[in-house]
């Protein structure tokens, strides 16, 4: 009988090409998505006057710089006009389906490639961006690259690299009600640490996690590089199949039939082995924010910020009084007793249809006390939160309705927190100045913002779905 | 690629954990072009105030660091966003070599394809050569990659790296040039795959 394997060892083995004595291997790559990021790597083939080997592999998304807020195509800086204008000028000479600033299809790269069904099951999916790690919640092998190695892609449509660690994180039982993904990798990175699966690549399991949506699972494998892995993945279901059928580049028909049988094998067998395992209770786990400068700096809603002086290791008591400092909060105080400046829900971790919703839940019919921009994760959720009047809530609750794009998640586009003002985030770093220079980010779900809009601090929301419909 | 064989030089430490790439450089300097020059750019909010001036107590603003080709720093260096331009602004600044007890996946990935060598040293070794350096700012270390050794003083200090990129950064290779030696494979294995797995081509939208 053949070894039991993981679903990654699976993955990895369809991909290799070939594997050197000294334990690289040269993987083959099918999807590869670029944004106007990806100028370096471009200026990299055209120093070496190549060509894109597999064009009608690489897929361009326009996200991280375009503006998020008023008309999309009137861009100040010159520099970011620049940068849009590349992306353009690249993905034409190099005949790469582009998803521009005017396409339909225009999102977030980590929403649209699930979203368009260039995200299967079974493949190995790269982009040059670290939350690339999404895609593998769909039971791909997915992970973010460096310029040099978009480049490579581009030039070879391979990659080497060494093949990871295993890790497997089980969530057992049932997450209560209005316990969502965020919470769950918030808690997973809360107690493994921001490089607790460094060198992983994380296979997420458990009854918890097959019973979330595929929007939540491409939230939970979205921050798995917030512990450190480059990649997490699922093993694709029913729940899988469903999302994947019928979309506009996904298998039609009998090939779809052929892929679904591919895909049935796709699970990792009983008594494969892990690296390294670890083990969650669903039932543990309650709403989360973080109060500090890494995501692991996170705590339940009921908790309060730490407080350095009952710290008995001194680099920990050091790292916690600059955290504080700032974060601009003193030590011990409640979480909930912490007010914001600002909210923001968008990201490619927490702007899809169903994050939509579930702020709007909370926020209809009540205002915000606070200013703050919703950003969809994509063209398509959009229309489809228009078509359901979720933008109306928001801007009833005095909440701006924005575009699509990374927005103010990485401040790139100018959309930016200012200087010391305190932001509610459903985005996935809360790292210093990531928000722009200054600013003070804690991240949470999406419903968990709009509490947090409501009543001006941070707040448990699950008193304010009370007696609502989710 | 520029080799990485031996270096010695003053190295400055910065004794921060999880000093993600956002910090070595920040998003708004993701749009300008390698040929600017991201050196002045690099730990920019770090170094810098919100006027502009820098902040004295940083350490790779004093004097005997200023210079520094070595950063001696904590665990988890470089974690975060895969920006390849964070390893640029460390190189444009003159920098040639990280030590720390662990890095970043992308970032380690990313160091290897431009001449930046990561040298892994344990915790407790990472913490004394940063308490070495606090004592004696001026001191110049040597770091040897064909040995994989740290000098210091009379301190020896031995540090990991993946055998594949001490090959690669002791001959100054980059992957384009390996790969295509194995065209033939690649095409082999394409042809084969397209057989065996006709779904993973993307279909004709409708």
């Amino acid at each position: 009988m053949s070894e039991p394997l993981t679903l990654f060892d699976k993955l990895w083995a369809a991909h290799e090409i070939v594997r050197r004595d000294d334990g690289e291997a040269l993987l083959w790559v099918d999807r590869h998505y670029v944004h106007e990021g990806s100028f370096n790597a471009f200026s990299q083939i055209k120093a070496r006057g190549a060509r894109v080997a597999e064009p009608s592999l690489t897929f361009g998304v326009a996200d991280h710089y375009v503006p998020t807020r008023g008309p999309r195509r009137a861009i100040t800086n010159p520099d970011i006009a620049r940068v849009v204008r590349t992306l353009e000028e690249n993905t034409s000479e190099h005949n790469i389906t582009l998803f521009g600033l005017d396409d339909p299809r225009q999102g977030i790269v980590h929403v649209v490639g699930p979203e368009q069904g260039l995200t299967l099951p079974g493949l190995l999916v790269v982009c040059g961006d670290s939350h690339t790690s999404t895609h593998g919640a769909l039971g791909a092998y997915a992970f973010g690259i460096g310029a040099s190695e978009v480049a490579h892609v581009l030039m070879a449509q391979t990659l080497w690299q060494r093949k990871p660690k295993r890790m497997r994180v089980t969530v057992k039982g049932r997450l209560a009600a209005g316990i969502t993904a965020k919470d769950v990798v918030l808690a997973v990175i809360a107690s493994i640490g921001a490089d607790g699966a460094t060198g992983h690549a994380i296979e997420f399991s458990g009854s918890a996690i097959r019973a979330l949506s595929m929007e939540g699972r491409l939230t939970l494998c979205n921050m798995s590089i917030e512990a450190g892995a480059r990649s997490g993945m699922i093993v694709p279901d029913e729940t899988t199949l469903a999302y994947v059928k019928g979309r506009p580049y996904s298998p039609k028909g009998t090939a779809f039939e052929r892929a679904v049988e591919a895909w049935s094998t796709l699970t990792t067998d009983d008594g494969a082995e892990f690296d390294r395992e670890v083990e969650f209770n669903a039932a543990d786990i309650a709403p989360i924010v973080t109060w500090g400068t890494s995501p692991q700096d996170a705590l339940p809603i009921d908790a309060s910020v730490p407080d350095p002086a009952r710290e008995p290791d001194a680099a920990r008591a050091k790292y916690l009084c600059e955290a504080l400092d700032y974060m601009g909060l003193m030590p011990g105080t409640k979480l909930t007793n912490i007010a914001i400046d600002r909210i923001f829900i968008g990201s490619c971790t927490n702007a899809r249809i169903e994050d939509l919703r579930a702020a709007a839940a909370i926020l209809a019919g009540r205002v915000s006390k606070v200013p703050g921009l919703v950003s969809p994760g994509s063209s398509a959720v959009k229309r489809q939160a228009e078509e359901e009047g979720l933008d109306r809530i928001f801007r009833d609750a005095g909440l701006e309705w924005g575009e699509s794009g990374c927005s103010m998640c990485v401040g790139i586009n100018g959309d930016v927190v200012a200087p010391g003002e305190r932001c509610a985030s459903t985005t996935n770093r809360n790292f210093r100045g990531r928000q722009g220079p200054g600013a003070r980010t804690h991240l949470m779900s999406p419903a968990m913002v709009a509490a947090a809009a409501v009543t001006g601090t941070l707040t448990d929301m699950r008193p304010l779905l009370a007696g609502r419909k989710v | 690629m520029e080799k990485f064989i031996r270096l010695t030089a003053t190295a400055c430490p910065l004794d921060v954990a999880n000093l993600n790439t956002d910090q070595l450089l920040p998003a708004r300097f993701l749009k300008l072009p390698r040929s600017a020059g991201l050196g002045t750019a690099l730990l920019h909010d770090l170094r810098f105030n919100t006027a502009g001036r820098e902040r004295p107590d940083f350490p790779l603003n004093r004097s005997a660091w200023r210079e520094a080709s070595i950063i001696v720093g904590a665990r988890n260096f470089g974690c975060g966003s895969s920006r390849e331009s964070a390893v640029y602004a460390l190189y444009d600044y003159g920098i040639r070599c990280v030590i720390a007890p662990s890095f970043g996946d992308i970032f380690a990935g990313n160091a290897a394809q431009n001449g930046l060598l990561t040298a892994i040293v344990a915790d407790n070794e990472a913490a004394t050569l940063i308490r070495l350096l606090g004592e004696q700012p001026t001191r110049r270390l040597t770091v040897d990659l064909e040995q994989q050794t740290i000098q210091c003083g009379n301190e020896t200090f031995r540090f990991a790296i993946d055998a594949v990129r001490r090959t690669r950064l002791l001959n100054g290779w980059d992957d384009v040039a390996l790969t295509e030696s194995y065209t033939d494979k690649i095409a082999a294995f394409k042809a084969a795959d397209r057989a065996r797995r006709p779904w993973a081509t993307p279909a004709k939208p409708e």
